[in-house]
């Protein structure tokens, strides 16, 4: 099963058109980082997914089944999708209410409802939140609310956009604990991120968007070490990998210990 | 010449049980550009809020020791005063743009008007900040129209015409994309440049690097590290305090220990190419 855009593209009813001509195919269980500026279609592109929007043209196709026959509702019960903003999600007025809302809306059991809402809580670190009024806390935590409230729901896919933004280092160790989490499930998670990284981290694969459309799709090491790539999408290497760029070094590097290596090879052939 | 002098300070927000800020002793300097860091919940915002006047005049709660902002204790200041005085920028230049003026012309000169500053001079002012950010073609265009990187910076050139001495600037940056990002620092490197002091909140830590002369690092109330910026970014000891520090900072500390250390740890890239250059006498 997977996530499948066939020639999508999509207009604001202004006619201002943010998607065009999307092909795209997201199998189960992949972890797939989406990458662009500022307006390049990131956020337009993933709401398509789980029926926020709806295609203007071309077909997207959920699990083999065509989402235009669907309610965004039903599609949602693959497609989790983490707003941007926490707070165009949230509503309930405490952080325990939230994450056990879609859980009770689905009438689960109790002891289902504790099972999913105390592993969603667990991943995203908010236990100590959870009787507070989620407007009562962090902005930063306030988006762990939004994650778990959608992780208590268990998506087959989970859309997470820009969850990086405002975290610490605290906050981003939990992102890739929930990444790798997932991973061991089978869940697929799509993030989209200016965080590279981050990305570099933990992405095998990486789409890369500009202008409405997808102008790359590859790993992290292709991606970042192709210089039309990253001009025409106006993004930049990892610190390390400007440091090997700038130096030319070899070999695509984009960690520390890639770095040193190579650096010691560089010196050793010096004397 | 100092223009913040915080002395053991503590502050308890109304009901709170914790302290949010908690013995903080520091000294800001005129015409610096300084970088506040650390874990979120860990105090920056309050610290903020302190040195607009927020605290203690908006959230009352209880303040102990001394705050002086521009010589003066803050609890003596007219809140309203503070706020003229002190240029503050939103985390989300959305927020900050008026939205009911027409052309970026008026939402700039709003706050001049404000002050009853005269015709000629608001006209002159605008101008000026409007090529100082290079949005001088947006003039006529409608704020409301504009993309998010345009409107930060009409929402920076608001700030900045009002010409204050001190700039507190939470998280500028925190949706923007990398290119968005840099534009930003660049602004903020240029106001810095004609004298003024800066206070910036942020997580991007390469950026700090790059252009920040002091950084602070928060934890839990406290301000756990204050220096400058080569000093406080090149130590391993902030990744405990849930700071993040440069990667190359990061590697620089691995090569020390492996037996090949740099001359010094670099904290940005372009310290980390010479130093690499340099490295065996060549």
């Amino acid at each position: 099963m997977a996530i499948e855009m066939k020639n999508v593209s999509f207009a604001y009813p202004n006619g201002y058109v943010a998607n065009e001509n999307l092909n795209l195919v997201i199998q189960d269980g992949e972890n797939v980082a989406i990458i662009g500026q500022n307006g390049a279609g990131k956020t337009t592109a993933v709401k398509l997914m789980n029926g926020l929007h709806r295609p203007a043209s071309g077909e997207m196709i959920i699990n083999g089944y065509d989402i235009k026959d669907k309610t965004c509702a039903q599609i949602s019960a693959d497609v989790g999708y983490v707003f941007q903003n926490p707070d165009d999600q949230i509503f309930n007025s405490s952080v325990r209410a939230e994450v056990e809302y879609m859980p009770r809306y689905y009438k689960l059991s109790e002891e289902e409802i504790k099972k999913r809402c105390d592993k969603a809580i667990e991943l995203t670190g908010i236990q100590e939140y959870l009787k507070m009024n989620p407007l009562d806390i962090p902005y930063p935590i306030r988006k762990f609310v939004a994650i778990a409230a959608i992780l208590a729901t268990e998506p087959k896919y989970l859309i997470l956009d820009e969850p990086t933004a405002g975290q610490d280092k605290w906050g981003i160790e939990v992102l890739e604990k929930l990444l790798t989490g997932m991973q061991r499930e089978g869940v697929s998670v799509i993030t989209i991120t200016h965080d590279m990284d981050f990305v570099a981290r933990n992405y095998s694969r990486i789409i890369v968007m500009a202008h409405k459309q997808i102008i790359a799709d590859s790993s992290a090491r292709e991606i970042f070490w192709n210089e039309e790539i990253l001009k025409e999408a106006g993004i930049k290497k990892p610190q390390i990998a400007q440091v090997a760029a700038q130096l030319g070094l070899k070999g695509n590097i984009l960690f520390r210990d890639e770095l040193t290596t190579a650096v010691l090879q560089m010196e050793g052939s010096r004397l | 010449m100092p223009i913040i002098e915080l002395k053991n300070i503590n502050y308890k927000y109304p009901l709170a049980r914790q302290y949010a800020l908690q013995d903080v002793n520091c000294t800001l300097e005129k015409g610096k550009f300084y970088g506040l860091i650390g874990e979120n919940g860990g105090g920056k915002t309050t610290l903020c809020n302190l040195i607009r006047g927020l605290v203690p005049h908006f959230y009352n709660g209880k303040l102990e020791g001394e705050a002086l902002v521009f010589g003066k204790d803050i609890r003596d200041h007219d809140a309203d005063e503070l706020a003229v005085k002190i240029g503050y920028v939103f985390q989300n230049p959305f927020n900050q743009l008026s939205g009911i003026k027409e052309t970026v012309f008026e939402e700039i000169a709003m706050g001049l008007e404000n002050l009853g500053v005269e015709k000629e001079e608001i006209i002159q002012k605008v101008i000026h900040v409007c090529k100082l950010l290079k949005i001088e073609d947006l003039i006529e265009r409608n704020p409301n129209e504009l993309s998010g990187g345009q409107r930060q910076r009409v929402a920076f050139a608001s700030i900045i015409a009002m010409d204050n001495d001190l700039l507190v600037i939470d998280e500028p940056t925190s949706q923007l994309d990398p290119q968005g990002t840099e534009d930003v620092f660049e602004i903020i490197k240029t106001i810095k440049e004609s004298g003024k002091t800066i206070l910036l909140v942020e997580h991007k830590i390469d950026l700090i690097a790059e252009y920040c002369d002091e950084v602070l690092v928060m934890e839990k109330g406290h301000i756990v590290y204050f220096g400058e910026t080569a000093n406080i970014l090149s130590d391993t000891a902030l990744l405990a305090k849930g700071a993040e520090i440069p990667q190359v900072a990061i590697w620089g500390n691995e090569m020390k220990e492996i037996q090949r250390p740099l001359q010094y740890i670099p904290i940005t890239v372009s310290q980390t190419v010479e130093l690499i250059r340099k490295m065996g006498g060549n």
